[in-house]
């Protein structure tokens, strides 16, 4: 390959000649196209000279056309057929071209950008609504046909979701109560009360840490699957075969999934109470030398615990429902692309991350009011 | 075509030379000594009956399945001796249109077009810009399709979109498979009609697989038939006719055959 040149030759009659030399591909032109168009501003051809020309193809003919006004210079090219033939696709083409359509300017692109963004917003929260509603419509068309209960799949469901999550539920939920032991025994025990760590732990493995980390978790492990797995089904168009056979796709896809997690939420949370006081129990044994018979029977003796664990546990159904009723949503809502697919599996996760804090705080404050 | 033309290509190593290749998935030989040479300008069509390694052998040419035996020489040169360098440069010498289309879903349709000349061409971000408008024209699509994305293009758009994209770096050969696969008849004869065109003006040579017998009449100068685990037989559509293998028989002489044979004969 010989990188693209050009030289202008004046005829003798006067006429102007472009004489191609090297090989003019899309590969070898490099910055010609702009020299060659400098050097015709104004200017007009009548031939070419090709003797020295290597390869040609559609880009080199492009370069030629443009640099000189959409048109191509008559004469020359009929030593070279095949020369010929790009010439004349190219220059068709080019008289036919029709002007695209550029992209607007950036302030049209900005307010259309904060307009489109209002739009999903409002889009976005009109189908969470349409979805829930929906969503209602099969859970209790599913109850007053018990039948219809898909076992299977709930089975697979809580299999899946449920007892697979054990492990990082526990481990992530134990460390969790060990850091709180921690702080807890240092800075209470400046007071002299680092027997309170106790209590201190109890209070927040029970009421907190052990419902919403184990939903949190869940968002990131099952609203994520849920989906990615619905959404690739809507993309290989399962979900309308599903519809098309006269099976709710609500009933076959979204309520197992909504059951199990709404079983598991709760067990998981009450194995997350119990590694996050086995990771307090740890940290003050250690550090504060309070034995783990003395940690549980302090506990017991405080009086209040059933009444934090009660608090925990009420979330974990609610949990349980924003994660699926979220996760199945955006699964639903993926597009033909799968580039949809990979906005909503993120979306999937982060809504139900912030559904459940916000969730959690809503929570706190009507647990104050009613003395939880 | 003038006669220097003609000349021009009998000096030109064939685009493909395949010998001995062997293709085998575990115990089941798909190829058995497959022998197939490509003539440089002409429109190959390779038929078979499903599972006959139409695809594999297609893969193989490509470089996306290593052959379990035999060469393969693309332009002359055998591709088990090549370095990574020169892979790349016969790379950039060929197209490929997917069955699908296998456009990048999260890039538009001139991105899509483009992408091969942002890698490859060294161009200025204009000059690449104006050629890929000028395929996508090439390709019979209007500017109104530039900003969409593959999602929201039909079958036939897309297949053209896939076509454009393979022609960017003006490749010397094309690969198309089943190139009118999922398109209506109407839009399928447009197809066919633009890939000869594009075969004439740009000089193409082309290995087209496909299951589209009045792509075959319409297009094709010779077609290789895949059956018994080679090539059986590589003829023009009318010497096909009279072949006396039974697939071969079947396939042109059967109910389709004989109707696209016809309608060709109405052209």
């Amino acid at each position: 390959m010989t990188p693209a040149s050009f030289r202008l030759e004046v005829l003798q009659d006067g006429r102007l000649a472009l004489g191609l030399v090297g090989d003019w591909t899309s590969r070898t032109l490099g910055r010609v196209p702009r020299e060659l168009a400098d050097a015709l501003r104004g200017r007009t051809l009548d031939a070419v000279d090709i003797t020295d020309l290597g390869r040609f193809d559609t880009a080199g003919a492009l370069a030629i056309v443009q640099a000189h006004n959409g048109r191509m210079p008559k004469h020359g090219w009929q030593n070279r057929p095949e020369v010929e033939r790009v010439v004349h696709v190219v220059e068709e083409l080019e008289r036919h071209a029709v002007e695209p359509p550029r992209k607007p300017d950036i302030l049209t692109r900005f307010f259309a950008r904060v307009g489109r963004g209002v739009y999903d917003f409002l889009a976005e929260a009109w189908e969470a609504f349409a979805f829930l509603g929906e969503l209602l419509v099969a859970v209790l068309r599913t109850l007053a046909q018990p039948h219809k209960i898909r076992w299977p799949a709930w089975f697979s469901q809580i299999d899946n979701s449920g007892l697979n999550a054990i492990p990082i539920v526990l481990i992530t939920t134990f460390f969790i109560g060990a850091v709180v032991a921690f702080i807890g025994a240092d800075l209470l025990t400046d007071f002299g009360a680092g027997v309170y760590a106790v209590q201190l732990i109890g209070v927040a493995v029970f009421r907190e840490f052990a419902v919403v980390i184990t939903a949190v978790l869940l968002a990131g492990r099952s609203a994520s699957s849920f989906a990615a797995e619905i959404g690739s089904m809507k993309m290989n168009q399962e979900v309308d075969a599903m519809r098309v056979m006269g099976v709710d796709p609500f009933q076959a896809l979204v309520v197992p999934r909504l059951a199990a997690l709404i079983l598991m939420l709760p067990l998981l949370t009450f194995l997350a109470m119990v590694a996050g006081l086995v990771g307090g129990i740890v940290v003050t044994w250690t550090q504060l030398d309070l034995g783990p018979s003395f940690f549980l029977q302090r506990l017991v003796l405080d009086g209040y615990m059933p009444q934090h664990m009660l608090a925990g546990m009420v979330k974990a159904p609610i949990f349980a429902i924003v994660v699926a009723a979220i996760g199945c949503r955006q699964g639903m809502a993926v597009g033909g692309d799968v580039e949809s697919l990979g906005k909503r599996v993120t979306a999937a996760v982060v809504q139900s991350i912030f559904a459940i804090i916000a969730l959690d705080a809503v929570f706190a404050l009507l647990f104050m009011r009613i003395g939880l | 075509m003038s006669e220097q033309t003609q000349s021009n290509q009998a000096q030109r190593p064939p685009p493909i030379e395949v010998h001995g290749l062997i293709n085998s998935f575990g115990d089941r030989k798909i190829h058995d000594d497959l022998d197939l040479t490509v003539r440089a300008g002409e429109v190959m069509g390779i038929v078979g009956g499903s599972g006959t390694g139409k695809t594999v052998l297609l893969n193989s040419i490509l470089g996306l399945r290593q052959p379990t035996a035999g060469t393969i020489k693309l332009f002359g040169e055998d591709t088990a001796a090549m370095t990574r360098d020169e892979r790349d440069e016969i790379e950039k010498r060929w197209g490929v249109l997917f069955q699908h289309g296998a456009l990048f879903s999260s890039l538009t349709v001139l991105e899509n077009v483009s992408s091969p000349l942002v890698e490859h061409s060294g161009l200025s971000s204009s000059v690449i810009r104006e050629l890929a408008e000028m395929k996508i024209a090439m390709v019979g699509l209007g500017p109104e399709s530039h900003y969409l994305k593959p999602a929201e293009l039909s079958g036939g758009m897309r297949k053209r979109v896939g076509l454009a994209r393979a022609l960017a770096l003006d490749p010397e050969l094309l690969f198309l498979d089943e190139p009118t696969a999922g398109l209506d008849p109407i839009g399928a004869a447009a197809f066919d009609d633009l890939i000869l065109e594009l075969q004439q003006n740009l000089d193409l040579t082309v290995f087209m697989i496909t299951h589209d017998l009045d792509s075959l009449y319409a297009i094709c100068d010779r077609i290789a038939v895949l059956a018994d685990k080679r090539v059986v037989e590589v003829a023009p559509p009318e010497e096909l006719e009279r072949s006396s293998h039974p697939w071969i028989k079947e396939y042109f002489l059967g109910p389709r055959g004989r109707a696209a044979r016809t309608s060709e004969g109405n052209r």
